[in-house]
């Protein structure tokens, strides 16, 4: 069966959606998604959707659904390079994701994503170093 | 052949001159038309309509014989429409036809009222068919230039413009309507994606009116650009639009939004990490002056 390939990078797990998302392949990697971050115990996920042209609201709802999940795993999540027409489509579709942190391209996710892990640490007094 | 059709082949060069008469007695406008170009105008509109008339079908000017007089026609009422006469006028050009027709038919048939009344029923209905025609073809040349006016309009008024390396700004002139605000939000989006930058300052300085619509537009644009990664400063917002906003109750707590353009740019620039040092550029060229002095002195201590 097609499944959307986790990639973990150290404390991270990076996703990158190539191909058109549809409802069971979104469903999937919800599965896949939520037990690599439990597995891993990561500290952050990366969602690459530079490749996704198409979105509906099913999807985007998964896209939120995900960040959602991951949030209460303790692990923070940024969707990066969204493209101009499919955020369009989300705002249409009155899909706002206001939990959702966003960046423009993995580069500048990466870099908020260590952001938000350290700030995270400071909050909560984890002060192991292994980053 | 109708005795329409015989007239107005017959009598062509002084039916031209009675028309061209009651043109100018109707009020040309001298102005927008030489006299040269209305007669050769008139002379050929005539003269083709002749041609058609001969086929003997004077008042269905929709078959395929009157195509050559609709297309004259409608060369001309186009041409008008640019020149700058009005509908009224461009109507009256083939409206003054019926008196010099009606004249001839008149001298032709005086004797037989039944015929002459046929007559005249035809040419009646004949002219203000090509009147409606006329009318028609200036309308739609007007549309045509206003639509193009508004392409043209949208075309200019939505230029994305970088400030600095990772920050674009867009600063927006006029109405907005949905239509517009589509473009400036598509325009807008792949600037951000094209420049790679971070933030985008959307300046509203030129927008006259700030209603609920074209403030769900504006937070449609920022909630686009902030899925996509890129953080929205709204600024130019001037203080009746402000209080209307308020007053419409417009929530736009989660939008920062800064007084003028100026601010805004500090703000980006400061979110950047980036800051603005003044330099005092008239100590420095004192200091280079006297550095260069001093360079002097010591070459001639040297010396």
């Amino acid at each position: 069966m097609e499944r959307i390939p986790i990639l973990r990078m150290g404390n991270f797990l990076l996703v990158t959606i190539q191909v058109d998302m549809h409802d069971q392949l979104a469903l999937t990697l919800q599965d896949d998604l939520t037990s690599a971050i439990s597995k891993n115990s990561a500290r952050g996920v990366l969602i690459d959707i530079s490749s996704l042209e198409i979105v509906d609201s099913f999807i985007g709802r998964m896209l939120a659904n995900i960040s959602a999940m991951a949030r209460i795993l303790d692990s923070q999540t940024v969707l990066v390079g969204m493209q101009p027409a499919v955020a369009i489509t989300l705002v249409e579709l009155g899909m706002a994701m206001p939990g959702v942190r966003t960046a423009l391209n993995v580069e500048a996710g990466m870099e908020l994503l260590r952001e938000l892990v350290s700030a995270n640490r400071l909050e909560t007094g984890d002060d192991d170093s292994e980053v | 052949m109708s005795k329409l059709a015989d007239v107005l082949q017959k009598n062509e060069s002084e039916l031209l001159n009675d028309w061209i008469g009651e043109q100018v007695a109707s009020g040309r406008r001298r102005d927008l038309i030489s006299d040269t170009e209305l007669r050769s105008q008139s002379g050929e509109l005539l003269h083709s309509i002749g041609e058609a008339a001969r086929s003997g079908n004077v008042t269905d000017i929709s078959r395929s014989e009157w195509s050559g007089v609709r297309e004259r026609l409608s060369e001309i009422s186009s041409a008008r429409a640019k020149q700058g006469f009005n509908s009224s006028e461009t109507a009256t050009f083939v409206f003054s036809l019926k008196q010099p027709v009606f004249k001839r038919l008149r001298s032709e048939l005086g004797k037989d009222p039944d015929a002459l009344f046929a007559e005249v029923w035809n040419a009646s209905t004949l002219i203000d068919k090509l009147g409606l025609v006329t009318t028609d073809a200036f309308l739609k040349a007007k549309e045509q230039l206003i639509s193009k006016q508004a392409e043209e309009m949208l075309e200019l008024s939505t230029p994305v413009v970088k400030l600095w390396q990772g920050i674009v700004a867009i600063p927006l002139i006029g109405t907005l309507d949905s239509n517009r605000t589509q473009i400036v939000m598509e325009s807008l989006l792949s600037t951000i994606v094209a420049t790679n930058s971070k933030i985008a300052i959307i300046d509203i300085t030129g927008v006259p009116a700030v209603d609920t619509l074209v403030a769900q537009h504006l937070l449609k644009t920022i909630t686009a650009a902030k899925l996509m990664g890129a953080e929205c400063i709204l600024s130019g917002i001037r203080p009746q639009i402000a209080q209307t906003i308020v007053h419409l109750g417009i929530n736009l707590t989660d939008v920062i939004t800064k007084a003028s353009l100026a601010d805004a740019l500090a703000l980006a620039l400061q979110k950047t990490g980036r800051t603005v040092v003044k330099t005092d550029r008239a100590n420095q060229k004192s200091d280079d002056k006297s550095a260069a002095d001093n360079k002097d002195n010591a070459e001639k201590k040297g010396a």
